[in-house]
């Protein structure tokens, strides 16, 4: 005994929820960001690193090394080029501004990579 | 205690994998994560920050994540950070998203031009009902509906169980319909 048509809301939210396509400009900021914080990351690391012997810095994990091929295969160009602009930041010893405000993120990700290290040793 | 030179590729191995790993869920969810923030926060400047963040925090855990979800899919785990950073966001600002529909592109599925305009007015009035339901239906049908969902995976990343989260989906389309219905929808 439906007098009405009942709405439906199903397809409603099928339309008005449809996936949300991230602004080009996105990838290569997350993509720059983690660079930035695992650059400093791995400075911070660096002085500390120098005492360790080649095999342990080896087995090390380069927080880096994931960014760049994410970067080809996620968001081809813009990505590409925001890397381009975090190596050129990188020799030009220049950091991101956001940097300071990621301060704790970098030390964790500093901790993690001395945990590494320590287990690797004990 | 074998720390020798030996050791070092089979870690340098497995460090390289689970880089391997996480650029994967980069790839497959950062749309995920960019809509599920969108939807929650209103706004792409936001949105972006939520997203970035949630990679951030994704990145400090996974391998603990990866770790302990033993094979299954880490969408969940991924998803239940934009959740808890969106949260805190509101939190934050104490304050509800108030422009969802304002930079979304034209519909995607081909329409009539007048049936673009009436299924304008009825998306944004469920939008608007949407946002008016308790938090935890709200989002259980973003989830459901703008990333595809299925039951198993959004009990995962609100932290209920599968009987909870069909029931909780249930209520919340059935509380849409009736608000839709009494406003004359």
């Amino acid at each position: 005994m439906a007098a009405e048509q009942p709405t439906d809301v199903e397809a409603l939210l099928r339309s008005a929820l449809r996936p949300i396509e991230p602004p080009e400009k996105l990838s290569g900021r997350v993509e720059e960001t983690l660079s930035a914080v695992t650059e400093a990351a791995a400075e911070e690391l660096s002085a500390w690193a120098e005492e360790l012997s080649e095999s342990e810095l080896r087995s090390l994990r380069d927080p880096r090394n994931w960014v760049r091929p994410a970067a080809a295969i996620a968001a081809g160009g813009v990505a590409a080029g925001g890397l381009v602009l975090v190596e050129l930041r990188r020799r030009s010893g220049k950091r991101p501004s956001r940097l300071s405000e990621l301060a704790d993120q970098v030390s964790d990700i500093a901790d993690q990579v001395r945990d590494q290290v320590r287990n690797r040793l004990d | 205690m074998s720390d020798s030179d030996e050791d070092s590729p089979q870690l340098d191995e497995s460090k390289a994998e689970l880089d391997r790993a996480f650029e994967q869920l980069y790839r497959d969810h950062l749309r995920d994560v960019y809509s599920y923030s969108y939807y929650r926060v209103g706004n792409h400047h936001d949105a972006e920050d939520v997203t970035e963040q949630a990679f951030l925090q994704a990145y400090r855990h996974f391998e603990r994540a990866r770790r302990e979800s033993n094979g299954r899919p880490l969408r969940p785990w991924l998803i239940r950070i934009a959740h808890n950073l969106a949260s805190n966001y509101h939190r934050d600002r104490a304050r509800r998203p108030q422009r969802v529909l304002d930079d979304t592109e034209p519909l995607a599925a081909p329409h009539g031009t007048e049936r673009i305009v009436e299924g304008r007015e009825e998306l944004k009035e469920v939008m608007e009902h949407l946002q008016q339901l308790p938090d935890d239906r709200r989002d259980a049908l973003i989830m459901r509906f703008a990333l595809g969902m299925d039951n198993r995976e959004i009990a995962r990343s609100l932290g209920r169980s599968d009987g909870a989260t069909k029931v909780l989906i249930h209520r919340a389309i059935k509380q849409l319909e009736e608000e839709m219905s009494a406003n004359g929808g």
